[in-house]
This record gives C-alpha cells, structure tokens and sequence, in this order.
C-alpha cells in the first residue's frame, strides 16, 4: 500500500490576520452580549453575569473603541480584497445558486466572495455608525442643549446600526461554522485544501497558485 | 421610600408590585411665577433638606449667580429679562427642577432595573443603587433635568421631597417660599388654584395670554406653572412650549425593539432552517490526488 502523496495545503489567512480576526470577534462579542442586555429588560441578566450592570457599562463603550481600533486595522488590511468587482455582481446576481448551494452555477470568486465583503462593509460602515453615535451617548452632558437632537438621533441610530451588525453577525457565524465546512478551521490555522479554495474561491486559487 | 409604592418601573421585565395597590392621591407643586421675586430661598432649602454638597457661585453682572441646574443643584430660579413690545422690560423668574412627569422621558429611556421609578402618587425618583450611570436619562429627558455625577457614575434631580411627602410633609422649597408663590397638594387642587389665578391675571391684572403650564405632551406635569404669557413659554429660561418624549426614544422602545428581536429571533431560525433543508456546502474534489 502506497502512502498517499503529501497534501499541499493553501496558505489563506496570515497569522496577523488571523490574531486581527479573533481580536475583534472577542471585542465584538463583549459589546454584542452587553449591549443586548442593555437593549432589553428582559436580557438584563447578561449584564448581571458579566460582573453586574455598572461594570458592564464601564467596558461596553471602552471595548467598543478597542473593537473600533481592531477593524482600523482589519481595513488596512483587507480593503484591496474587499473592493466589489465586476465578477462579483454577476455572481451577486446569481446569489441564490449559492444560498442553495449549486455553487457550480455560480461565476468564480476572489479572495472573498460578494457576501463576505458585504459582511465586512456592514461591519466597518456599522461600527462607524456605532463608534460615532456611542460617543455622543458616553458623553451626552458635551453635547449642548440646543444641538440636542444629536442625543435623540444618537439613541436610535445606536441600536439600528447594532441590529443591522447582529444579522449580518449571525449570518456570518452560521456560514462560517456550519455551511461552508473548512472556513472555520482557515481562519483559525490559516490554512486551506487546494479542493477547497478551487470550490470557493477559483479566481484566488488561481492567482496564488500561478495557474 | 417604603411607604411610597411604585407604579412604574425603568428597564423592567415582568409586573410592577406596587401597581395600583396603594390609594394615592397624584401630587402636585404650582410654582407661581407671577408671585415669584427671585429671592432663592428654594434653593436653599433644597439644599438644607437634601444635605447636598456646596457648589461655587459665579458673577456674570446678572442675579443668575449659579448657571446651571447640576448633579447637587436640583431647584434653580432662571432670571430673565424679557424686552416687551412697547419697549420695556419684564423680569421673569422661573424656578427649575424636575417637572415629575405623568410619562416621563427619562424613566422610558432608562435600560437599568429599578434606576427611575414612579411612585403611585405621581413622584419620578432617581434609585442611585440601581442606577448604572449609562446617562440615558439625560438624553431622553425634554426639560435637561438629570445631571450626572462623574465621580459616582451615577445620575441626580429632585426627588419632589419624596422622603418628606411620604411622611405627610410637603417638599422643603415649598416651606421656605416667603411669598407664597409655591404651593403644594393634590394635582387636581393645584390645577384648579392655577387655573383661578391665571383667569385672575387675564381678568384684573392686563396679562390677556396668562395660562397654566400642564404640557400634555408628556401626560401632565406634577410641577406646573402660571406663567404670565403661556403663549412665549421659552421666555421663561427656555422652557419648552410642547415638550414630548424624544420620538427616538419611541421608536427605540416600540416599533424598532419588535422588529429588531424578529430580525434576531428570525435570523437564528432562518439559519437552522437553512441547514436543515441545504446542509452545508460540498467541496468540489476535482484534484488529480483526491485528497480532501
């Protein structure tokens, strides 16, 4: 019996991207858990267990700057491979193919897929939106009476843009995990199968492999 | 105060305790501005009764010798002098403070249990043991009334002497007026004093727009006013003409809390449904090795 021929595998997140992407899911999910228990009674005992609820609204906004900060970063180094491209608006076209995975009818993919760079731009354009109106409700006493429409617009611009980041984040977990096997694990070691990235991402598979 | 019960609770899941089980008569203070002179003998009881910490004063050639309501300021006359058409001037004083709200904004805006709650006698109270210095409050209160601590996180306003009316007492400002300008009682003898005196000023005393300060836009007040003018309410230190609860907190605590807890409860089902009828994507293994 033969050994099987060693299995290159395909380098696909470095470590810093790697370090950046878990840095800001732990950040994001601190202020996630948080805030939903300051967004609802009923989910006021997450607060409760996170060290009681004035501990928790020390951290929300601090993390959320720190949460902020990470994606700075994550934009510097993922804003070439999320620009939205010809080929992905004809596979945004064809989206449905993909959500009832015929990906073969699907126009081949770069680096990310159109639903992974919406997922990015919701969150960089949601924590904008987060990171903004957050400050004028961490110091709303700053802002002067007669411009006091910006604490009203801030309360609901906050938890609109929060919500809009929530779907996209539950989306994000479900597909990483559970739909597309094999994204879990490259974006925790890094690496992918030479099967995986032509099934996913051909165009990308193709750059970096010279083909 | 534990002989006060509580009809309404801030960031509250489930029933209030105290609903309705308390015969209470709605409180009420009528602050007369006409009778007022600006002498801030309120003030100073308010800061006698509450023990409140000193603040510094400051001189801007006005008698407005504290700017500014603050976390240990709670009652604050506002002095203005107001040009009248004909040339002359009219001095309106306006004593400032919580208004205690029949629907109040900062008790809708609060997300910490327990932090605001309402009394069954009308009373909106600040619990600072519950409160979580969040500042919420501040932004959906229409009056600029709660003011926040720094040092303690934690946010303050006049509590209308809730500890002396649960005792039968009316509130300390009310006591020290040397005029007579504040008076105290059920809200519907105040509203009838007001409204005698403002029919007295239109009748004898030429102020043909005088009225009663009750805004209905946050269900009545249990501080109300006579005001001279009740058509130029923001001549009177900026008080507000038809103050609501922002419609931001609203629709943050109606129609965008539905719909956002069926966007996040029809998310978690939409992808578990998804699974159930797609499963997870198959790798393509159209590598000469085969290798997965």
């Amino acid at each position: 019996m033969s050994p099987r021929p060693a299995v290159t595998r395909i380098k696909r997140y470095s470590m810093e991207e790697r370090v950046v992407h878990w840095a800001a899911a732990i950040a994001y999910c601190y202020v996630l858990a948080t805030g939903l228990a300051f967004y609802s009674p009923h989910l006021y005992w997450i607060a409760v267990i996170l060290g009681g609820a004035p501990t928790s609204r020390f951290w929300h906004p601090i993390i959320g700057v720190v949460f902020a900060a990470i994606m700075a970063i994550m934009l510097r180094s993922w804003v070439g491979d999320m620009r939205i491209t010809a080929v992905d608006k004809a596979w945004g076209r064809a989206m449905n193919r993909y959500i009832e995975n015929e990906d073969e009818a699907l126009p081949p993919s770069d680096r990310f897929n159109l639903g992974q760079k919406y997922f990015f731009w919701v969150m960089v354009w949601g924590g904008i939106g987060l990171l903004l109106t957050g400050a004028i409700l961490w110091f709303p006493e700053l802002i002067p009476w007669n411009l006091r429409f910006l604490r009203y617009g801030a309360i609901l611009v906050h938890v609109a843009c929060a919500l809009i980041t929530i779907g996209a984040f539950i989306i994000h977990v479900y597909m990483g995990t559970a739909m597309v096997r094999g994204g879990f694990t490259s974006i925790i070691r890094g690496e992918v199968s030479p099967a995986w990235a032509r099934t996913h991402h051909r165009l990308w598979y193709d750059r970096v492999t010279g083909k | 105060m534990a002989n006060l019960r509580i009809q309404r609770i801030s960031g509250h899941a489930g029933t209030v305790a105290g609903l309705g089980t308390q015969r209470q008569e709605q409180v009420a203070k009528l602050i007369d501005t006409t009778t007022c002179i600006g002498c801030k003998a309120c003030e100073v009881a308010c800061m006698e009764w509450n023990d409140l910490p000193f603040r510094e004063t400051t001189f801007n050639n006005t008698y407005q010798t504290m700017p500014d309501t603050a976390w240990n300021y709670w009652t604050l006359i506002r002095f203005n002098e107001h040009p009248r058409e004909d040339g002359s001037f009219q001095w309106l004083m306006r004593k400032d403070g919580c208004m205690h709200c029949a629907d109040p904004g900062c008790l809708a805006a609060c997300p910490a249990d327990g932090a605001i709650v309402q009394y069954q006698n009308g009373i909106v109270d600040f619990q600072q043991d519950n409160c979580i210095g969040c500042q919420y409050c501040v932004a959906g209160c229409p009056f600029n009334i709660p003011k926040f601590n720094a040092q303690t996180k934690r946010v303050f306003k006049c509590t209308l002497c809730s500890d002396r009316v649960g005792q039968g007492l009316e509130p300390a400002c009310i006591k020290a007026c040397p005029t007579g300008c504040l008076h105290f009682g059920t809200k519907d003898d105040m509203r009838a004093m007001g409204s005698a005196r403002a029919q007295q000023l239109r009748d004898h005393s030429g102020f043909a727009n005088a009225g009663v300060y009750d805004p209905p836009g946050v269900g009545g007040t249990g501080v109300m006013y006579v005001l001279h003018d009740i058509t130029n309410t923001e001549a009177y230190g900026g008080l507000p003409a038809d103050p609501h609860v922002p419609w931001t907190v609203r629709i943050w605590k109606g129609p965008l809390k539905w719909l956002g807890n069926l966007a996040m409860v029809g998310g978690l089902i939409g992808v578990t449904l998804h699974y159930l009828r797609f499963g997870p994507k198959q790798v393509k293994d159209d590598s000469p090795g085969g290798a997965k």
